[in-house]
């Protein structure tokens, strides 16, 4: 034991991080969550990312667990305890250990004394050797090791075993062949750790009430959510990472909730079912956005999920859709770009790309949610900010928010919701006018009444593409082509008081201003408390909605330094603020993080300090 | 595009349709194609389809995409809504709009270059979810409005007006859309509108996509010896051994249809195409059979036309799909929302 004694073993009770190192495809995913979701049942705040490879079997992933009682859950750089579980990364899984901190290994084979580090602590456990002798089957021998390790964390941070069990059960509910074996193997690791190791390590949970009514939800999941609540009924979509599963959630709320049983007045003849939803998978994101438009054309509210390579694609009919007036929903789940760039990795970098998507001058409505609660409310102003301002309106979020699990503020719905469908003209309306026409607005927003088609010939019009004039004719005439571009642009300007508003955070004494997007909005929040605990208090500004409003512009020209912390190489959001607001664009300093990994708050500290003290 | 208002003089008196409307209120602005144009043709026979049927106008959405063939949709109907949308992408745009609201009668207009090279994929998957519409490529070998380059679907050893001779196989939209399974195939040539029209009034009742290539000759680029999509070409190879008729849902005029031995088919809306003639051995429901028959005059150097294959039984895509019979753009909002209760009881399995 003389070992412990020079290590740093202060003890630290719901303030640690893990890292769990495994193969992908081998079942390690189920076994991580369950650590994160029986940590967030006993109340204290947790998160959980994963960090996993573009591929199906046999490559490198990670899981990190960051359990924190004052609520900071950003992604932590220093693992207490890494679960290495994976031999291929063996050397940096244990080289990432913190000082003093502790692995857990599979001790059916002995490692490698190459990898030994002398400041830490190596915890054996015959993982495959349990599961060998307890299992029979080959694949279940696998995915038994996972629950097996599982179980030794349970017993090693002090996580209520019979909590865990209880979970198990309630996954399993429906086979009981693996409940039991899923039993067996928890208890397995469970026990092994309790006779053979010192439980619990010097960190460990307590349970807290910190979790109040929140709810444990992924941001394609509330996505989704938003538009069934939003009352989308139809859909386009073509598969794609990490956007997939908000159609595929989409799909499974609709089966559920959109399905009405036709009862059979014949009796010979079986009742029968009607979907109130039609959900398409398309050819191809083009034709994606192309279904989105006609239906948004038609009347119905319509939205298509993708990822920053279907957006690229979707530019020809975005630029349609503007020119065109048609409301359409484009959820933007983004993903590390260029190209293909690395589709299991997170990215902030489509902001300048939906922000003027499209050839010749296009402006956009883009939403920018931080966290899977903003994802189910912001959905739903998508639909409706989308007929209000007849233009597509983008929701960018992203891999770590739409993939992960967070804990949020439990979702509300008030039932005196009621959708704005923007100006629409019925057949009565058309009945009071002398003469209809597209595209001529007196409105303050600058939106021009619109017709649906099937309304009364009155209100047949020609949706072109082409050059059009305030009427709705195609034009080739310099100043009525410029009439029409021209309320575009007041229109879009107009729509900035009505996209959310930014969260703005002051501190007493603030001499910086720090502007955040997106999913890095904990990580800044954390940053700036570290940084006020150090004597630089910041105050906070994260831009939930494009275009901007005037506070943005303020916010920068009123403190000395200001920083822009965003995860893409180019600085893009704050490029768009410079050009939107006219701001000088040195008076923004770029913090950057764009690796693919979630940020941390330390990524953030760092850059802020280092420029300060240049 | 491009397009003039065209007086409205009256001639009386003009026969009046079911609703009471002449062929004028199908009309739509004048033409800008050039003289001669064979699509100018093709829609003269639109009009003249959605008269006889009497198809309310607002009820009508016209598409298209881009080129010449797409700037025709302006030159009919112009009480119908209209959506003049990007090169090649008209099916997702009314595969959506039908999806929202299949209440209407949609006809989308395209042309050889939109629907063979850029478009082909979506036209493909139009034809696979078997959406329910018409849709007709006006076929004329070139790419008109960009001034003369070949298009897919001109033949080995057809000549531009200028250059050099097409070495590359055509891409045939009939055959192609039968080996995709299509549930309604015609060729038609512009020239012919007798034989159009019914062919369009059959598409309209089909309960599926309906996919009529019309040839359809470029008089400013593709005219010329050497064409294979000329008017001369057409009217020495064209074969029109496949002659239909079609007879709407309305009693009366079903009555005075002479009884033999011609097949019938009897559409969705109960309407009936009736082969007035088919070659000996010719079954319109049998996808073999016609792309055996088609194979065999093709190797001739002929061209057949007609409405060549029919089948009725298949689903579109809202019977695919089970949704309502009425728009879903209409479905009211709270047969949508689950409402506030259902959110807070789902959220049980989240924690």
């Amino acid at each position: 034991m003389a070992i412990d004694e020079v290590l740093d073993q202060r003890t630290q009770v719901n303030d640690f991080s893990i890292k769990l190192a495994n193969v992908n495809g081998t079942g390690s995913a189920s076994a991580n969550s369950l650590l994160m979701q029986a940590i967030f049942r006993m109340g204290i705040p947790v998160s959980g990312k994963n960090l996993f490879p573009s591929n199906i079997q046999g490559l490198p992933t990670w899981y990190e667990i960051r359990v924190n009682k004052s609520g900071y859950t950003a992604r932590a750089l220093d693992y207490d305890l890494v679960v290495a579980m994976n031999s291929q990364t063996y050397a940096q899984d244990i080289a990432d250990v913190r000082h003093g901190g502790y692995v857990i290994y599979d001790s059916s084979w002995p490692l490698d004394p190459d990898l030994s580090r002398d400041d830490i602590t190596f915890l054996g456990i015959p993982l495959a050797k349990m599961c060998l002798e307890n299992f029979k089957a080959p694949r279940e021998r696998i995915l038994m090791k996972n629950i097996a390790y599982a179980g030794a964390v349970v017993a090693l941070v002090g996580i209520d075993v019979d909590l865990v069990a209880d979970l198990l059960a309630e996954t399993f509910a429906r086979n009981e062949a693996l409940r039991d074996s899923n039993q067996r193997a928890l208890r397995l690791g469970y026990d092994y750790a309790v006779e053979n190791l010192t439980c619990p390590l010097p960190f460990y949970v307590e349970p807290m009430e910190a979790n109040g009514t929140s709810i444990l939800i992924n941001g394609n999941l509330a996505a989704a959510l938003g538009c069934l609540y939003a009352g989308a009924t139809v859909a386009g979509w073509y598969p794609i990472t990490p956007a997939t599963a908000v159609m595929d959630n989409f799909i499974q709320l609709c089966a559920r909730y959109r399905r009405e049983t036709v009862v059979s007045e014949d009796p010979n003849v079986p009742d029968t079912t009607r979907n109130n939803y039609l959900i398409i998978q398309a050819e191809d994101e083009i034709a994606s956005i192309g279904m989105v438009l006609g239906a948004g054309w038609s009347g119905a509210r319509a939205f298509t999920s993708t990822s920053g390579p279907g957006i690229s694609l979707m530019n020809e009919l975005l630029g349609l859709a503007y020119y065109t007036e048609i409301p359409a929903v484009i959820i933007d789940v983004q993903r590390t770009g260029p190209s293909t760039g690395m589709p299991t990795r997170t990215q902030q970098a489509d902001i300048m790309m939906c922000a003027y998507a499209s050839h010749g001058d296009t402006k956009h409505i883009v939403l920018f949610p931080a966290n899977p609660y903003e994802c189910f409310e912001f959905a739903v102003q998508a639909f409706d900010l989308a007929e209000r301002f007849q233009t597509p309106v983008f929701m960018l979020s992203d891999l770590d928010i739409g993939m992960n699990d967070w804990v949020v503020p439990e979702l509300h719905w008030n039932d005196d919701y009621v959708w704005d469908r923007g100006p629409v003209l019925n057949d009565e309306d058309l009945a009071r006018m002398s003469e209809f026409f597209r595209y001529n607005s007196a409105n303050d927003d600058f939106v021009a009444a619109r017709t649906l088609p099937g309304s009364d010939e009155k209100g047949a019009y020609f949706i072109r593409g082409s050059g059009h004039d305030q009427f709705g004719r195609y034009t080739e005439n310099p100043p009525e082509y410029q009439e029409v571009v021209d309320r575009l642009k007041k229109k879009h300007a107009a729509s900035a008081e009505q996209v959310p508003a930014p969260v703005i955070e002051r501190r007493d004494d603030a001499a910086i201003g720090v502007i955040t997007i997106g999913s890095c909005d904990l990580a800044v929040r954390e940053a700036l408390d570290q940084l006020a605990d150090a004597g630089l208090p910041a105050d906070f500004l994260r831009v939930r909605g494009f275009p901007f409003v005037a506070q943005v512009r303020a916010f920068v020209e009123e403190h000395e330094h200001c920083f822009v912390v965003e995860q893409n190489r180019d600085a893009q959001l704050r490029s768009l603020i410079a050009i939107e607001t006219g701001v000088a664009i040195e008076k923004m300093y770029p913090v950057l993080a764009y690796g693919g990994f979630p940020l941390s708050a330390q990524q953030v500290v760092d850059s802020v300090l280092a420029k300060l003290e240049n | 595009m491009p397009s003039i208002t065209k007086p409205l003089i009256p001639l009386s008196p003009l026969p009046k349709n079911e609703l009471g409307l002449t062929i004028r209120d199908y009309e739509g602005q004048m033409s800008t194609l050039c003289a001669g144009c064979g699509h100018d043709s093709v829609t003269a026979a639109i009009v003249h389809a959605f008269w006889e049927l009497s198809t309310p106008p607002h009820m009508i959405a016209k598409l298209s995409g881009i080129g010449c063939s797409s700037k025709t949709p302006t030159y009919f109907v112009r009480g119908a809504h209209g959506f003049n949308s990007a090169h090649g992408r008209m099916v997702p745009i009314a595969t959506g709009a039908i999806a929202a609201n299949r209440e209407l009668t949609y006809i989308g207009i395209s042309g050889d270059g939109d629907s063979l090279s850029i478009g082909l994929g979506h036209l493909m998957h139009g034809i696979r979810r078997n959406v329910k519409m018409v849709y007709i490529i006006e076929n004329n070998g070139v790419y008109g409005l960009t001034k003369g380059q070949m298009s897919a679907s001109a033949d080995i050893g057809s000549r531009p007006k200028k250059g050099t001779a097409n070495v590359l196989a055509p891409i045939d939209p009939v055959s192609t859309a039968l080996g995709l399974g299509a549930t309604f195939i015609a060729r038609s040539f512009s020239g012919d509108k007798e034989q159009l029209v019914p062919i369009l009034k059959a598409a309209i009742a089909h309960n599926g996509f309906a996919l009529i290539d019309v040839i359809s000759p470029c008089v400013t680029f593709n005219d010329h010896e050497g064409s294979t999509k000329s008017y001369k070409f057409m009217r020495d190879h064209e074969v029109k051994e496949v002659e239909t008729d079609f007879v709407p849902i309305r009693a009366e005029i079903r009555a005075k249809i002479p009884a033999d031995d011609a097949t019938e088919v009897t559409m969705h809306d109960g309407s009936v195409v009736r082969f007035r003639s088919v070659p000996a051995g010719y079954d319109p429901h049998d996808r073999m059979k016609v792309e055996e028959y088609i194979r065999d005059r093709e190797s001739r150097g002929e061209i057949v036309t007609g409405l060549l294959y029919v089948d009725e039984s298949a689903k579109e895509l809202h019977e695919m799909n089970a949704t309502p019979t009425h728009a879903l753009a209409k479905v009211a909002y709270t047969a949508l929302c689950p409402g506030a209760a259902e959110l807070a009881s789902m959220q049980n399995d989240f924690r």
